[in-house]
């Protein structure tokens, strides 16, 4: 335990510049340099906004880009739906407390704010995705965000938001409020994607509320390399009916310290709340945290965590369970290890040879494919995945 | 095809194999008899090459190399295919995935071999995840279709198979060791035949798979070894005998 310690450096918020940043309005995304334009891919930020329905793209603090191109959703910076919708009463800082730590503290005062407001209309079913992505190019930018999302009575939208970092960036911190509504009958699919850089801190406050009959599907994708990452998304499930499923896959190499999970919240009757993760370390540690809480009936949960050390790394699995009611019906199971033997014989006698069977294993292990991401993003993971395999085994 | 001599293997501290010797020649098809436990499963590990699986002496010769040592994906590769009792589960692989790499470089059409065997449904399924008995048999044929080894080992096709399963099952394997039974166009049934010389090493219990495929020989293994050849083409003879007698013959014949 002592080496998890040591590892989680408490941070210093005073070495990031949480201010300025926020000039210069690139308001074109074909003037985005192709170093950038790869990263930003990686985090699963398409620049041609092919299949998309909306775009939103912030550097450090400044809205590069901001546009819907669907009827029925609106995407806005945060500051200008601040003003449109005199500070947003019912949502700005209503899902999260600003005094839960030192974090959302300072991401309450600081003077420089960025972040999206996307709200889809009543009964609007947005085919294609929403991408955002907020980009750091600033040395010791500290890059605050407070994100707002709605989604309406009986409406559907797939949100993919990626987090990256100039490859000319060695030191950063991003500070994320993400506070998610989803109203009655409401279905949302959130995948975000993490694509951070070697020297970068990572401080998502995330919180969703779900009322009677909505979904949340959240997808979390982090490949590459990052200096810390600690969140804890959580969602309460608060109407009758309501569904939450967490898919995470998520590769700690070696200097990463990666603290995260997700917590499901069963305030209603008749909710469900899935928790899976899939995570390998590769010299990196990673505390995969899951739990689920039942304080209605009938709810179900289910929390599935599989973690597996290829290389010296840390894997520290804590799932837990907490059940209020009688009645409730919560399980899980965890396992960390290695490669199952048995599954790289079966392969070797199909003429795999053992690098290859590792590879196939592990590829299948990471694989994205219940996530139902569009196709060009699926092949950049993959493609990331395959890249990385050289540092795995 | 197949040619091994004085073979002993141990797993752990214990002998299981005890002197094995076996021809399997070209295109032949031999069945294995015995009770539980007496090594068969264990014949077949060895053949494959599989960790824990220790060769103390003896070789096994494939199609004239010696084998003995070689790891398993070799021996893959040199076209020995096996059928597995009890595969595992690979979370995140497709069984269309593994089939099209059970043919490695080979030209294979996956959806039109897998509707041979009714398999079309499951291409799209993580490999063996929740599949019923009969459903991994076919999933391990049309592998093994895939892979169109030289040498098939196939242990105990009707396990955990139904009637209806084991019609499908039985001619697939038929198939796969007698090659096509239709003429081609372009080539005379004699040539195909020639040209299609998969050789079989089949474990039973029930002998049902004998009323699909041509059986040549057989034997029992019994304690580790193999005991009472059977006259040429008549394995069933052996089966008939045990169903009668049981397997306490064996152990007169081996004294
Ligand atoms: N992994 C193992 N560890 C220890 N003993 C084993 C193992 N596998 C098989 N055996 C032993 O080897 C003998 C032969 O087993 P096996 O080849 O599976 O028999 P069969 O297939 O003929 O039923 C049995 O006594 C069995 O208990
Ligand atoms: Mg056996």
């Amino acid at each position: 335990m002592s080496e998890l310690k040591e590892k989680n450096d408490p941070v210093n918020l005073d070495i990031y510049s949480f201010s300025g940043g926020d000039e210069a309005q690139q308001q074109d995304l074909a003037g985005i340099s192709a170093d950038d334009r790869g990263q930003l891919l990686m985090a699963g930020m398409d620049v041609r906004e092919a299949h998309r329905s909306g775009t939103f793209l912030q550097f450090d603090h400044a809205q590069v880009h901001c546009k819907s191109c669907q009827k029925g959703v609106e995407v806005l910076g945060i500051n200008d739906a601040l003003k449109k919708y005199d500070g947003l009463p019912d949502y700005f800082w209503k899902a999260i407390d600003k005094e839960q730590d030192e974090f959302t503290r300072a991401s309450a005062a600081a003077t420089t704010q960025g972040g999206y407001f996307i709200r889809t209309e009543k009964g609007a079913k947005i085919s294609d995705p929403v991408q955002s992505c907020m980009f750091i190019k600033g040395e010791n930018t500290g890059q605050n965000v407070h994100n707002v999302i709605i989604v309406e009575e009986d409406s559907e939208v797939h949100i993919i938001t990626g987090c990256a970092t100039s490859h000319g960036v060695s030191s950063a911190m991003h500070l994320g409020i993400s506070e998610i509504y989803v109203k009655k009958g409401g279905h949302l699919t959130f995948t975000m994607i993490h694509n951070w850089g070697d020297d970068v801190v990572v401080r998502p406050r995330t919180v969703g509320i779900v009322e009677e009959d909505g979904v949340f599907l959240s997808n979390y994708i982090l490949l590459n390399r990052v200096k810390s990452v600690q969140s804890y998304p959580t969602v309460y499930l608060n109407g009758r009916g309501a569904l939450a499923r967490f898919n995470a896959v998520i590769v700690t190499p070696k200097g990463s310290y990666v603290d995260t999970g997700n917590r499901i919240v069963l305030n209603a009757p008749d909710t469900r709340g899935e928790i899976v993760s899939r995570t390998i370390t590769t010299g990196g540690i990673n505390i995969a945290r899951g739990e689920i809480i039942a304080n209605a009936v009938p709810a179900k949960g289910h929390l599935e965590c599989k973690g597996l050390i290829l290389g010296d790394g840390v894997i520290h699995a804590i799932p837990e369970l907490v059940g209020t009611k009688t009645g409730v019906e919560l399980s899980h199971e965890a396992a960390v290890g290695k490669i199952a033997q048995e599954e790289i014989e079966y392969l070797m006698a199909r003429g795999l040879d053992e690098d290859e069977a590792t590879s196939t294993i592990v590829r299948g292990f990471l694989n994205v494919d219940i996530m139902g991401l569009p196709k060009e993003l699926k092949e950049t993971i993959d493609r990331t995945i395959a890249e990385h395999e050289g540092e795995m085994f | 095809m197949l040619n091994i001599e004085d073979l002993h293997v141990r797993i752990g501290d214990k002998e299981v194999l005890k002197g094995i010797n076996l021809k399997i020649k070209e295109g032949e098809t031999f069945i294995l008899f015995g009770p539980n436990g007496s090594g068969k499963t264990t014949l077949l590990m060895a053949i494959m090459g599989f960790q824990g699986y220790e060769v103390t002496r003896g070789k096994i010769i494939f199609r004239g190399q010696d084998v003995t040592h070689m790891p398993t994906y070799e021996r893959a590769r040199l076209g020995i295919g096996m059928s597995f009792q009890r595969p595992p589960t690979i979370h995140g692989l497709k069984t269309k995935d593994l089939v099209q790499l059970c043919a490695r470089d080979k030209e294979v059409d996956v959806p039109a071999m897998a509707r041979t065997v009714n398999f079309e449904s499951f291409l799209e399924r993580d490999i063996n995840d929740g599949f019923s008995g009969g459903e991994i048999k076919r999933s391990e044929l049309l592998q093994l279709m895939a892979q169109d080894p030289y040498l098939v080992l196939f242990d105990e096709p009707e396990s955990g198979v139904d009637l209806e399963n084991m019609v499908l099952v039985g001619k697939t394997a038929k198939k796969l060791l007698d090659g096509p039974t239709e003429p081609s166009p372009f080539e005379s049934m004699r040539d195909r035949r020639a040209r299609h010389n998969t050789s079989g090493l089949i474990i039973t219990h029930t002998g049902y798979i004998l009323d699909y495929v041509n059986a040549d020989r057989g034997q029992v293994m019994y304690n580790g070894v193999l005991c009472c050849d059977s006259r040429p083409n008549r394995p069933r003879d052996i089966l008939d005998h045990i169903s009668k007698y049981g397997y306490k013959e064996c152990v007169r014949c081996l004294n």
